[in-house]
């Protein structure tokens, strides 16, 4: 199987899209012939022109919106926010915009459209370029939500998300754009709403997404040298999300870590822990670890950004603290 | 007693014998508007009508004349003080009164309620709800247009209060930076909620703000239909054979207050009264009796038959079903799913 970057995963996915569906159409700021601020676009400009891979002005508000506007009249509009930061302007035409109008319009129009973009930290990029904003649009009904950590499921579930015919935000992460996998060529379609276990394990199970299952593997594999065998759980969609996956894996293992690299509070791993307290509290050998973000603007010397970001370090830790040792 | 905005003189539009029946359809849409909106004020104060609830009452020329311009195929974009442009586009009073109602058998099947009818068959592109959100969608629409080489347009409606927000900028730029077939159309009622216009912005001639985008830009008498009539039709040739947005403003007022909530108390009676002097549907009665165009007695069954159509779509409303609490779930993603 072809092993592909992260970033180079992507392209292919909105390549191949861009030849199967005249109605897909790229837009955003600079993926034209700057190839996008991260490359994701590159070489697409050439072959698709620029009626098909649009570049904007620096607008999300508005080109977010258009975006919705070209999808409720049947186009499949693909949007690169260039880091989500940025996206917070544009969250009026999200949520209020994008997310209702099915439901809100008794289900006569449908948005169907995917808005890609990076989010994360770990570049010294400060506080207004670091952060993970996932759960703002997972609190959503109306949206869906996909935070992949490989390059297949990055190729797969972009695919997949372009074919959904409602509004899908797509979550990257900056320092997965150069990480590595095998790739299945052509037609690899991943269905949205479900986990993938990364690594089986018996004696805990790690939930995590995005970049944050990178980290959980590589706990699990240092744990493993200690002999103590964890589960890792790839959520891989915050919404909708596969609650049943995890709740199995935690059964089975007794224990659960969850893990996410923004703020915990009011997140992904608050919705997981009170999803397992409900569903599976008396499976519990230990309470509900939970390992996020410092709840802090992101600083940014080196080490205090370091300090602030979850660690393999942090991953391990919480684990051991569901086995009685700190 | 001044009118704060100036009113344009524009060259009043000929008659012609042959158009007897398309002015005795806008007046006939303009009286169903007035009388519709009237009988929603009732059906709100006696509590079947729920939620914010905001009347064209006053603003029947530009509504009436702004969607005769338009051909079946374009589409109309709007704000959520639109229950007048979704009637003068063709859609049914009884399912729009029904909506109002939270009837199943409303237009969005109870879902939307006075600021979100919607009607994909008649391209009515829906009503919205924050103020500006939805130019950007017409922009969008705009470009699906292009991108497939359509001859269809888009108009976008909204009130001179929405200028002063970023969307409307970014979505002016985009238009013109792009070339979209766009007709901007502002409904300039005097007040964004009790702010008089010179209160909000900066710069009170609405229509001036087109200039910031090299856009083509016209002020009209929003209470005159065939003058915006005239002006949305040139608007929309633009968009269609040239490829070229345009920005209209139409000097209009609402007779009543922002929404039904509003009592109205940041106006003078005396303003008021300068305004209903102006009213559209009874100037443009008197224009049509002056001008032999229409009969007293052709004007009583007009008025006759808006009179039994609206109590037609309040019995209808009344008699509809409402929505089935089983189907709370239903329709918040496409294709099911939660």
């Amino acid at each position: 199987m072809p092993v592909l970057t992260y970033r180079e995963a992507l392209n292919q996915a909105l390549r191949e899209e861009l030849e199967r569906d005249p109605n897909v159409l790229l837009i955003g700021e600079d993926i034209g012939a700057f190839e996008g601020a991260y490359k994701v676009t590159a070489g697409l400009l050439s072959t698709f022109g620029p009626k098909r891979v649009r570049d904007t002005p620096i607008a999300e508000e508005g080109f977010v919106g258009a975006g919705v506007g070209a999808a409720m009249v049947g186009l499949r509009p693909v949007i690169e926010i260039m880091t989500i930061n940025f996206i917070l302007v544009a969250m009026d035409q999200i949520v209020n915009n994008a997310a209702k109008m099915h439901h809100m319009f008794g289900g006569a129009v449908s948005v169907p459209l995917v808005i890609r973009a990076p989010g994360g930290g770990g570049h010294q990029l400060a506080a207004q370029h670091s952060q993970s904003l996932e759960v703002w649009f997972a609190h959503v009904p109306g949206l869906k939500v996909l935070a992949p950590a490989t390059p297949a499921d990055a190729k797969g579930l972009l695919k997949t998300a372009i074919r959904d015919d409602n509004p899908v935000m797509f979550i990257e992460n900056l320092a997965l754009y150069n990480t590595r996998g095998e790739v299945p060529a052509g037609e690899h379609l991943v269905p949205i709403g479900r986990a993938d276990v990364k690594r089986a394990g018996r004696d805990v199970t790690i939930v995590a997404h995005s970049r944050m299952t990178l980290l959980a593997l590589e706990a699990a594999e240092r744990l493993a040298r200690d002999g103590i065998s964890a589960e890792v759980v790839d959520l891989r969609s915050l919404r909708p999300l596969d609650r049943a996956t995890v709740v199995a894996s935690v059964r089975r293992t007794n224990r659960a870590v969850l893990v996410e690299e923004g703020w915990p509070t009011f997140g992904v791993t608050a919705e997981l822990a009170a999803t397992i307290s409900s569903e599976a509290f008396d499976d519990l050998d230990a309470p509900v670890e939970r390992v996020g973000g410092a709840e802090v603007p992101m600083p940014y010397a080196k080490v205090l950004e370091r300090r602030a970001m979850p660690s393999v370090d942090d991953i391990v830790r919480a684990v051991y603290r569901t086995r009685g040792r700190a | 007693m001044e009118l704060k905005a100036r009113v344009p003189t524009h060259r009043e539009v000929a008659f012609r014998p042959e158009d007897r029946e398309e002015l005795h359809r806008l007046y006939h849409q303009m009286l169903l508007i007035r009388r519709f909106e009237e009988r929603v004020a009732e059906m709100y104060t006696r509590a079947r009508v729920g939620g914010y609830t905001h009347l064209n009452i006053g603003e029947e020329a530009t509504v009436v004349g702004s969607a005769a311009a338009l051909e079946p195929t374009d589409y109309l974009i709007n704000s959520y003080r639109e229950h007048g442009h979704v009637l003068a586009r063709g859609t049914d009073p009884g399912r729009v009164m029904a909506e109002l109602f939270g009837k199943e058998t409303g237009v969005v099947r109870g879902r939307g309620g006075s600021m979100h009818l919607f009607d994909l068959e008649r391209r009515f592109l829906g009503g919205y709800a924050i103020v500006g959100s939805h130019l950007p969608l017409a922009v969008g629409v705009a470009l699906a247009i292009d991108y497939r080489n359509g001859r269809e347009v888009v108009m976008c409606a909204f009130g001179e209060g929405a200028t002063n927000i970023g969307a409307f900028h970014e979505s002016m730029n985009l238009a013109k930076l792009w070339r979209l077939p766009i007709v901007f159309l502002c409904t300039n009622n005097q007040y964004a909620m009790g702010a008089a216009v010179h209160q909000d912005s900066a710069v009170v001639e609405i229509y001036r703000k087109a200039c910031a985008y090299d856009m083509r830009a016209q002020r009209v008498d929003g209470m005159d239909v065939l003058g915006v009539r005239e002006a949305c039709r040139e608007a929309v040739r633009i968009a269609r054979d040239e490829r070229q947005p345009s920005f209209i403003e139409a000097l209009s007022y609402r007779f009543r207050g922002h929404s039904m909530a509003d009592p109205a108390r940041y106006r003078t009676q005396e303003e008021v009264q300068a305004w209903v002097a102006r009213d559209p549907v009874v100037t443009f009665r008197r224009r049509l009796e002056e001008a032999d165009l229409i009969a007293a007695e052709e004007a009583e069954l007009l008025a006759d038959r808006v009179e039994r159509e609206v109590n037609a779509a309040i019995d209808f409303a009344e008699r509809s079903p409402d929505p089935d609490p089983v189907d709370l779930f239903a329709d918040v993603y496409a294709g099911g799913g939660d």
